[in-house]
């Protein structure tokens, strides 16, 4: 036993559980206390992980037996966490639920994004948007936090420093993303021989992430196209950005250091030489950090704005222990520093 | 595009604008003309056009060239 904070996953047998199982396991002052998985009950974790094999001798439990901890990591799928709201509340004094079941603020989004009215409207409100690099002082007291959308974190990332300046008059985001990004739950599009060397245009347009851009950025023209190509991990935006004044490359280069100087996990990625003179998501495998670039058509005035991330981690688990550390008063990078893999 | 240094003898040789992205660049020495430095924040080709003022312009650099 140690004193450290007690830190359960609920749902761990998915992508996200075993990346924040594997962040978790690394993190010097919390203990994994529990994680639950109803498909693989009484498994050891690295059955569904097995990256993580003799790294703990974690079995999946069922729900019912979580035991009070003093933070709840919730991956149940959309929809779950909003109907045992009240009960989870019971379990941990702070939680950070991944689903999107908390990141929207206005309960009427959730029957035009997700189809449904949502089953806990009053704790909308209690949740903090689970983006430090926009929320982190909030963070710092709060005892609820939801999860980041991976498309909208790329898309948000990107355009803030334009936004925040009012000077984003239209938008268009072309979102490439990885396979990942379903799940770890086979499909009919995840067949290797459909999705074998495919370049699948799922939602050119009405993606749901639109309404978390929409809530933490304001009320410009944006237009989201997503498309899946021939990765595992990783999220490349390009948005396409028609600016409310002309700005040149150095008003850009001023504008992004600006907002993102002492940010820990965001990098500006602009260079007029070498091979990867551009955010490219392949070298942010594992990694926390979400690289910008942007380039400036003197021709046209069209800013083009590239963002690249992990879409499990600043997507998803890396955004979300981030949370945790500033929630719990830990350095906020801590476990979250791993550079990632080259050549890879 | 080329842009004056400043000289700053107590920290550094030199200390100039990249014409590029606005970057700080710090040397060490008083460089050579025609020289090619590189700035840290955008990787840019530097040269040193001239060393009375100091001076740096963009080097010409090869371009890709895909789909044609």
């Amino acid at each position: 036993m140690t004193d450290r904070p007690r830190i359960s996953i609920l749902g761990g047998s998915g992508y996200t559980g075993g990346e924040l199982l594997r962040l978790l396991l690394d993190h010097p002052h919390v203990e994994v206390a529990q994680i639950t998985s109803r498909s693989q009950l009484g498994n050891f974790v690295h059955a569904s992980h097995p990256n993580l094999r003799n790294r703990t001798k974690l079995q999946f439990i069922a729900p019912d037996q979580l035991a009070p901890c003093d933070l709840l990591f919730s991956c149940l799928p959309h929809g779950e966490a909003a109907r045992q709201i009240d009960h989870l509340s019971t379990l941990a004094p702070r939680i950070v639920d991944l689903s999107a079941d908390f990141r929207l603020r206005d309960p009427a989004a959730y029957r035009k994004w997700y189809g449904s009215d949502h089953a806990s409207p009053a704790w909308l409100d209690r949740f903090v948007y689970g983006l430090p690099e926009f929320h982190r002082a909030r963070l710092a007291t709060a005892k609820l936090a939801s999860g980041v959308g991976c498309n909208a974190t790329a898309i948000n990332l990107a355009l803030a420093p334009l936004a925040t300046r009012g000077l984003i008059r239209t938008v268009v985001a072309d979102v490439k993303v990885g396979s990942s990004e379903a799940g770890a739950e086979p499909s009919a599009t995840s067949h290797h021989p459909e999705k074998s060397g495919s370049v699948r245009s799922f939602a050119p347009t009405g993606h749901r992430h639109q309404a978390e851009v929409r809530q933490e950025l304001g009320t410009f023209d944006l237009h989201m196209s997503i498309t899946s190509v021939e990765l595992v991990r990783g999220v490349l935006c390009t948005a396409h950005v028609t600016p409310t004044q002309p700005l040149a490359d150095k008003d850009l280069w001023k504008i992004y250091r600006e907002h993102y100087g002492s940010e820990p996990f965001i990098r500006l990625v602009k260079d007029r030489t070498g091979i990867h003179r551009y955010p490219e998501p392949k070298l942010l495998s594992g990694t926390n950090y979400c690289d910008v670039g942007f380039e400036v058509d003197p021709d046209s005035g069209r800013i083009v704005v590239l963002s690249a991330i992990d879409n499990l981690m600043k997507g998803a688990a890396g955004s979300a222990v981030q949370c945790m550390n500033l929630m719990l008063g830990f350095p906020e990078t801590t476990a979250l520093t791993f550079s990632g893999l080259h050549p890879l | 595009m080329s842009t004056p240094a400043t000289t700053t003898p107590n920290t550094a040789a030199a200390t100039c604008e990249c014409p590029e992205c606005a970057a700080a660049i710090t040397l060490s020495r008083i460089p050579m003309r025609g020289e090619v430095l590189r700035c840290a924040d955008c990787a840019v080709e530097l040269e040193v056009t001239s060393t009375t003022p100091l001076t740096l312009a963009l080097a010409p650099e090869v371009q890709e060239d895909w789909g044609e």
